[in-house]
């Protein structure tokens, strides 16, 4: 990192994590969420990524996902590593939400690399996405729970990621909007955190 | 007075982080001194100044500590006290479960026993410019007026004596991260809100967008739940975020209006 330019690198780091990681994840699990409708409502909606021309793809793949994701997720690491942290002593709910944030994102570094190892790379490999790929991974029970804890660390780690993203760019100044936020962001946790595991148990 | 000295028959014990130099190794010293009625932590520490022998009997050398206005407001004598960092003028040893274990804050390099370095602090403040600065050439006059009800929340944050409590309840400053911590940027907030102090405040804005500043923030929000004086830390850093942001536009796209 250049001399004096941290500040703009914690902003771009923060910003990264809501757009385009952030929309990304929902756009994912919004696709995700029609295997709930059954095996041909999934396939159709993985298919639709197969009408975009294979060169575009990449393009859009690189720009909006592998470089804003590998950004966030190596600066994201070492954030966390400078921390330390200090629930034993200070066990209060906004120093619990910090030290979940770090462990979510460390968690999901690991998960998202050995995810799109087994999707991505695969596909690239000869693989076909479809409902059967999904199915036959989950199909392995310590896989299902991986992806389990993997789906609930994301959808965490977004919805606090919202919340200090508000902070952090001057939008939530008061401790009462900061409160309201808190409420907010947990309720979107909630939501998607339901939502996206009946998706994977979809595939069941 | 001299005879409520061991009359009560009660004891105070106090087990003690014991560090001989800068970078040594440390070791925990029990104590046991005779209660008081009222007795705070720093005359437990007295009492183990005058005759420097541990609860076992083997002799020692004296607890070090920082002290000086013995009434909170000069935040010299800072310690961890049972693992939450506070002073130990104004913590009462009756309210305190016993043995009382007393720690240096380890955010800052220790000097001696209980005694910290907080030059950190001062530096930051020096890097943040918070001061108002009025030196001229010639008398400058009266400054512009401060609104009545700005001055009295800018008086809350006046309160900060520099103690290094939130630096410690900080997870994001240690001897080995940069970041300035929230006293210091709570004051940036303090002198851009007077109205003489606003005439620089993109200055102060600049320097807490540097290296180890403003965005080096977690948002733990532990400085505002430890600050003895219940400055609104957390609110001063989402105040700041806001102000930075716009001053980063300003940087970048330009602007007449750095100071107003």
């Amino acid at each position: 990192m250049s001399k004096n330019h941290e500040f703009y690198w914690r902003r771009f780091h923060s910003l990264l994590g809501i757009i385009p990681v952030g929309l990304f994840l929902l756009v994912h699990f919004s696709i995700n969420f029609t295997a709930t409708q059954g095996v041909e409502a999934y396939n159709n909606a993985a298919g639709m990524m197969e009408l975009i021309p294979h060169w575009l793809l990449l393009i859009v793949e690189w720009v909006v996902i592998y470089i804003p994701l590998l950004f966030h997720g190596l600066y994201g690491v070492y954030i966390a590593f400078t921390a330390t942290n200090n629930v034993q002593r200070f066990g209060t709910f906004r120093n619990w939400m910090f030290v979940l944030q770090r462990f979510t994102g460390i968690f999901l570094v690991v998960f998202i690399a050995w995810h799109i190892f087994q999707t991505r790379i695969q596909k690239a490999l000869g693989a076909e996405v479809n409902f059967d790929m999904m199915a036959e991974i989950v199909a392995n029970p310590l896989m299902l729970a991986f992806y389990i804890v993997g789906i609930l660390a994301a959808t965490f780690h977004l919805s606090n990621g919202i919340w200090s993203f508000l902070v952090s760019w001057g939008i939530t100044q008061s401790p009462k909007s900061q409160k309201v936020a808190t409420y907010v962001t947990m309720v979107f946790f909630v939501v998607f955190s339901v939502a996206f595991v009946a998706a994977i148990l979809a595939f069941v | 007075m001299t005879t409520a000295v061991g009359t009560t028959g009660r004891t105070v014990k106090l087990e003690i982080l014991r560090q001989d130099r800068q970078g040594e190794s440390t070791r925990w010293e029990k104590f046991e001194v005779p209660y008081r009625p009222g007795m705070n932590v720093i005359s437990a520490l007295m009492v183990i100044q005058q005759n420097p022998v541990t609860a076992d009997g083997q002799k020692t050398s004296p607890v070090t500590w920082d002290m000086n206005c013995l009434e909170e407001v000069c935040g010299a004598c800072s310690m961890v006290i049972n693992g939450r960092p506070r002073q130990s003028c104004s913590t009462l040893v009756d309210q305190l479960e016993q043995p009382i274990r007393l720690e240096p804050m380890k955010t800052f390099p220790v000097v001696r026993d209980l005694q910290v370095d907080r030059s950190r602090m001062f530096n930051a403040l020096k890097k943040v410019k918070a001061w108002v600065p009025i030196d001229g050439t010639y008398d400058l006059g009266e400054g512009p007026r401060m609104p009545e009800r700005k001055r009295q929340w800018a008086y809350e944050l006046s309160k900060c004596m520099t103690c290094g409590v939130c630096m410690e309840a900080c997870p994001n400053v240690s001897e080995s991260s940069s970041f300035i911590g929230p006293a210091p940027l709570s004051q940036v907030r303090l002198f851009n809100a007077h109205p003489t102090g606003a005439m620089t405040k993109d200055e102060r804005l600049n320097a807490i967008m540097g290296d180890g500043g403003l965005a080096n923030c977690g948002n733990s929000q532990n400085c505002v739940a430890a600050c003895p004086k219940g400055i609104p830390l957390t609110t001063s850093i989402a105040a700041l975020n806001r102000a930075t942001t716009v001053q980063m536009f300003r940087n970048f796209f330009g602007s007449d209006h750095m100071v107003d």
